[in-house]
């Protein structure tokens, strides 16, 4: 691929696994690529100054992901900030409900709560609301013209919607709530701000809470009161609902743009999704294989000393996983870096794995099935706005994303 | 092939029902596995292996026979 100037930040405070190649924005930086051949169980250094291993290899980051010596309670000071001598010396511990970041059997018993809502079947019936409201962005795209900032149009309207949907936020809420689970995944963001942020967000949730818990709908949360409601606390109910919402805007937002880029650069392969529906599942996969989004999961704490293919890391050091490089592992994946919908995604880290693996990929999936065709079809000439090297790429605390993606058709 | 899933170990991904929706389903209450063929006729043993390997928690478990 030619040269490009998709800046993805300065290297010095951008930790080194979000990190991209300097000529291409899609595929891991070399430092990355090289320790996979080479040092593939190894320690780093974080922006804070503490070091962690960084596993890259795809065998071995399934090892460690499944392997219930790791915890994902995460470290009391951020790893991936530099200090702050003007903040708090303590990071707040992880907010109750949030279980991403806890251990069985904490971590058990409020999946479970949670699943019933997030099941196959229960997604299937979904579906009709998501194509609706897909249809919906598409007509106003048309209806406007382009070019249109395809980030703000669709990649990050949709996922935010439907997770409003699931939910249960009224339809007054829902821009605010959008400006708010943006902010709350960006990297760059003074301590202040991200914590006034935070309180806003709890405070708003609190609110959807006590309605809920006074009457409770046929959403998300209503269905929890109902059948949990004495087992979970308010700020169990609070720390979830944030959670669901951080998890699954951005990611899903950015996949759907990221995606798009790469099938306008692509034609070839954005042919076949048009025109074989047949094809849209396996499609998907290889995309989000090819793109690995969220480009590690959260870090990782050794209980124990665990060895790992030959190497032991020792009892209450860090770890870092490499979803991307995973993913590009052509150990598993012949030719790894190209986006081919010969290939086969099979075993893709993109959603993680273990107990952690992602609960939301039956939902993160169907809005992707339904929007990818739906879009191309819309328009089958769509195309950018602006030369591909002014696509602005950042990375971002949870997933990869782009600043905006200007396209016309 | 039989087929047997440990649902302690199960978390609710559905990955296998998104696989093999023939072998397994999840229960509505908690997401968790649930078998609904034992022992798969031919034309889905295919995808009950499949389901196996993708199962992000190791709770299912094939056995050819
Ligand atoms: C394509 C979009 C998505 C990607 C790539 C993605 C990726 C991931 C990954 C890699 C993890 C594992 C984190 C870890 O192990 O530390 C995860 C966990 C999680 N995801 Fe997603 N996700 C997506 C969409 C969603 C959606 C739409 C939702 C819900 C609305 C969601 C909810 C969650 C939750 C609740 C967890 C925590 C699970 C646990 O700790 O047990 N995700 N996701
Ligand atoms: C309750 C919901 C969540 C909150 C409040 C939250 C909050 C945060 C915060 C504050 C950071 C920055 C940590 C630092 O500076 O050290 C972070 C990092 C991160 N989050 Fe989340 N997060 C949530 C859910 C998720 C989910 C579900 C995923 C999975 C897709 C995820 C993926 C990540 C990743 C990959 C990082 C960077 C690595 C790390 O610090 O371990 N987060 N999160
Ligand atoms: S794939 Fe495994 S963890 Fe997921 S629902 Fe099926 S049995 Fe449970």
């Amino acid at each position: 691929m030619s040269r490009t100037d998709n800046r993805v930040s300065d290297a010095q405070s951008v930790p080194l696994t979000y990190q991209r190649a300097p000529d291409c924005p899609f595929d891991p930086a070399p430092e990355i690529v090289r320790r996979r051949a080479e040092d593939p169980i190894a320690r780093f250094l974080l922006p804070s100054g503490d070091s962690a291993w960084l596993v890259t290899r795809h065998a071995d980051v399934r090892a460690v992901l499944s392997d219930p010596r790791f915890s994902s309670v995460p470290p009391p000071d951020s790893l991936l900030r530099p200090p702050d001598p003007d903040g708090p010396a303590d990071a707040p511990p992880i907010p109750p409900g949030m279980f991403v970041g806890m251990d069985p059997p904490g971590h058990t018993r409020l999946r479970r709560m949670v699943t019933g809502e997030f099941t196959v079947k229960r997604m299937d019936r979904l579906r009709p609301r998501i194509e609706h409201i897909v249809a919906e962005h598409l007509d106003a795209m048309a209806r406007a013209g382009g070019p249109v900032d395809l980030m703000k149009v669709f990649a990050l309207p949709i996922p935010s919607l439907v997770i409003c949907e699931l939910l249960g936020v009224p339809y007054r809420d829902r821009d605010d709530f959008q400006r708010r689970s943006r902010m709350a995944v960006e990297v760059d963001v003074r301590h202040e701000d991200g914590m006034a942020n935070f309180m806003e967000m709890h405070e708003y949730m609190a609110g959807l809470v006590a309605a809920q818990r006074a009457d409770p709908g046929d959403d998300l949360l209503g269905m929890l009161v109902r059948e949990h409601g004495d087992d979970i606390t308010d700020e169990e109910l609070i720390g979830l609902t944030n959670m669901l919402l951080s998890a699954g805007h951005e990611t899903t937002a950015n996949v759907l743009a990221i995606g798009t880029l790469l099938l306008i650069r692509h034609p070839d392969q954005a042919a076949v999704i048009r025109e074989r529906p047949e094809v849209v599942e396996h499609a998907v996969e290889e995309m989000l294989r090819y793109l690995s989004v969220v480009p590690s999961t959260l870090v990782r704490t050794a209980l124990a000393d665990v060895t790992i293919d030959g190497t032991t890391i020792p009892a209450g050091e860090h770890v870092m996983v490499s979803l991307q490089s995973a993913n590009r592992d052509g150990a598993r994946y012949p030719d790894a870096d190209r986006f081919d919908l010969a290939h086969d995604p099979e075993l893709h880290v993109a959603f993680g794995h273990g107990i952690h693996h992602c609960l939301g990929r039956p939902l993160a999936r169907m809005e992707l099935q339904v929007a990818f065709p739906a879009l191309l079809r819309r328009f089958p000439t769509l195309r950018l706005a602006v030369p591909f090297e002014d696509i602005q790429f950042r990375p971002n605390a949870a997933a990869y994303s782009l600043e905006s993606l200007p396209v016309t058709w | 092939m039989r087929v047997a899933v440990d649902q302690e170990r199960c978390c609710g991904t559905g990955n296998c029902v998104m696989i093999a929706p023939e072998v397994f389903d999840q229960r509505d209450s908690d997401g968790v596995v649930v078998l609904r063929q034992p022992q798969p006729p031919p034309a889905h043993t295919a995808q009950a292996r499949r389901a196996a390997a993708n199962c992000p928690c190791a709770a299912i478990k094939v056995d050819e026979d």
